[in-house]
């Protein structure tokens, strides 16, 4: 019993101090919360986008950093939260949050599955091309069938209160808006963070560790895979219903693959395998383009690619890649 | 209705010359796949500079050949020197990093293209303008014409690949890098020298193309989308496979094209990717290996 303790006891000194994590972690957070008093609209309009963004780009951190396969398809996921919640606010009176919240995630759910059920058969660049592949098909689906989705020109629809049912219903305001948008992506950061270090994460990254050696000592790696995709599938429809709600509408250009060519260089840009490296590899990309755009309007991607062709050859761990352990613990 | 016959040849022919000139992309796609494991994102993007070179030495010149030839050294060139900056200090690193730092590229050549030379599309006139009859449609002999120059110069790519030095170099390369290098093969040579091949003849599929369509800042996309379904399908790395490839695909999506839109005909050669890669992940044209 007192063995028991002791060994105990020195299991928890030995275990690294995450004082430093979580005082981090506040202090980011604090200013995120303060910062729609202080920043003027532009400004604020920015960080929510950001933190819109940076949820796709965690979301796809568990596929590249954390399992070990590099999905170029998940503007699908992100497009059909957005759809999905454009489906729920246009379908459903009164238009309902929570609803709407349901209907992407379902949505994005369902088309994760779908995706994930084939393309986790195939390994490295196959499973690249063919996530890259469906979500081609998914664009395409989306961009000619007029009638339900509006083709090119997409949805427009009306934002829904913010409330609680039988509680309290208040119309959103840009301040409300983007706590709301904070205090989601802030809860799927945790709970993200917690699953990757629950055994069930351990096993994601014992297959991108060594996959043959994970199934040999006995887990069947296709469904961890799967439920991978799926899990990584449903925080990318998250950010996608984030979006609907922020800009009031559903277009087809965002489930054109070039958003999941802007998530995967994120991802690099911020550094994988770390969960917030995404998200300021995100913050990271959206300044650059906005120090850019200012001189060279739309060609702000001529030097984008350049740093980012660059930090693929000599920074290959990215912006946070330093902080990779720290921040794992 | 009845059975559209009439319609059924003509896309059989429009197919066929498509395929040739998809076999023309993806043959460099797949040789540079073949040699350095390299997924050459960019591959679109050197096939859509090929045809704006194309359409300013057309201007410049006034002679389709001539700038033909131009453009295909010139983007072979280009080619070269993307092989030396940034695809040789990624050797014998993971695959996907050479598909994200040719992803970069393809982002700075394809707006690069579009500051270049704006955003309303160009178009390079055909070299000769005669026509056959085929039911109800004048055929522009200029099509078959295409179809024929892809297939010499693939024909050409092979007789290099089997009989020339450097040809037997690049393909001792394929087989074991590393004995190659052993043996005395320069490999970092042909690397480079295999990356400028393959830029040369997307550059040159983009001027043939050219006349067919306007020449836009966008068109890559597409292109490097099918070449990449065309070389799984075939088999990552072989050349006949890619080429046989490209002929199915373009035959299936002309085919659909008589029933849906060109748009959504797409979807088709998509689906037979899936179904390639779930039954056959080494391609239509390779024995699984067991």
């Amino acid at each position: 019993m007192s063995a028991d303790a002791a060994a105990t006891a020195a299991r928890l000194a030995a275990r690294p101090s995450s004082t430093g994590y979580w005082t981090g972690f506040v202090i980011v957070l604090g200013l995120l919360i303060l910062a729609p008093l202080v920043l003027p609209e532009f400004w604020r309009r920015f960080v929510t986008e950001i933190l819109i963004w940076g949820l796709l780009a965690m979301s796809s951190d568990i596929l590249i950093g954390y399992t070990g396969m590099v999905s170029f398809g998940h503007s699908a996921f992100f497009g059909l939260g957005m759809y999905g919640a454009a489906a729920a606010l246009l379908t459903v009176k009164p238009p309902d949050l929570w609803l709407a919240m349901l209907y992407g995630l379902a949505a994005a759910a369902g088309v994760a599955a779908f995706v994930a059920y084939f393309s986790t058969r195939l390994r490295d660049i196959y499973f690249s091309i063919t996530t890259l592949v469906f979500s081609q098909i998914f664009y395409v689906i989306i961009f000619t069938w007029t009638e339900v989705t509006g083709g090119e020109n997409g949805l427009n629809f009306a934002r829904p209160p913010l409330g609680i049912p039988g509680l309290f219903s208040v119309p959103f305001t840009s301040d409300t808006m983007h706590w709301f948008v904070l205090a989601v992506v802030t809860a799927s950061y945790l709970i993200l963070r917690r699953v990757m270090r629950s055994p069930f994460g351990m096993v994601l990254q014992a297959i991108r560790e060594n996959e043959p050696r994970t199934r040999a000592i006995g887990y069947h790696v296709e469904r961890y895979k799967i439920v991978s995709v799926m899990l990584s599938g449903c925080f990318a429809g998250l950010a996608g219903v984030l979006y609907a709600l922020q800009n009031r509408f559903a277009a087809p250009d965002f489930v054109f693959f070039l958003i999941s060519g802007e998530v995967v260089i994120w991802n690099v840009m911020g550094g994988i395998g770390t969960l917030v490296g995404p998200v300021v590899g995100a913050a990271f990309f959206l300044l650059l383009r906005e120090t850019f755009s200012r001189f060279l309007t739309e060609y702000y991607l001529i030097p984008v690619g350049v740093i980012f062709t660059a930090m693929v050859i000599f920074m290959p761990q990215g912006l946070l890649g330093f902080l990779r352990r720290k921040l794992n613990e | 209705v009845g059975f559209p016959l009439e319609q059924i040849v003509i896309q059989t022919l429009n197919g066929f010359v498509t395929g040739m000139i998809l076999a023309l992309v993806a043959s460099g796609l797949t040789l540079i796949f073949g040699i350095m494991d390299v997924v050459n994102f960019a591959h679109g993007e050197l096939f859509m500079l090929g045809a704006y070179v194309g359409t300013t030495t057309m201007v410049l010149t006034g002679s389709f050949w001539l700038s033909l030839l131009i453009a295909t050294l010139t983007i072979a060139l280009l080619g070269a020197g993307i092989q030396i900056t940034t695809l040789r200090p990624l050797l014998g690193r993971d695959p996907l990093t050479t598909i994200l730092a040719t992803f970069g590229l393809s982002l700075v050549l394809q707006n690069y293209a579009l500051w270049q030379y704006g955003p309303v599309p160009r178009k390079i006139p055909e070299p000769f303008t005669g026509h056959f009859n085929l039911f109800y449609l004048e055929y522009p002999w200029y099509r078959i014409v295409i179809a024929l120059l892809s297939a010499a110069i693939i024909t050409a790519l092979y007789l290099f690949l089997k009989y020339g030095t450097y040809g037997i170099w690049i393909r001792a390369t394929t087989q074991d890098r590393i004995m190659a290098a052993a043996m005395g093969i320069p490999v970092p040579l042909v690397h480079t020298i295999v990356f400028a091949i393959g830029a040369g003849m997307a550059a040159a599929s983009g001027v043939l193309f050219g006349p067919l369509v306007g020449v836009n800042h966008a068109m890559g996309l597409d292109w490097v989308l099918k070449a990449f379904i065309v070389v799984v399908v075939g088999g990552m790395g072989n050349l006949g496979g890619s080429i046989l490839a490209s002929i199915f695909v373009s035959l299936l999506e002309a085919y659909a094209s008589l029933w849906v839109s060109p748009a959504q005909a797409v979807i088709f050669s998509f689906v037979a990717l899936i179904l390639t890669l779930l039954f056959r992940p080494t391609g239509l044209f390779v024995p699984t290996p067991k």
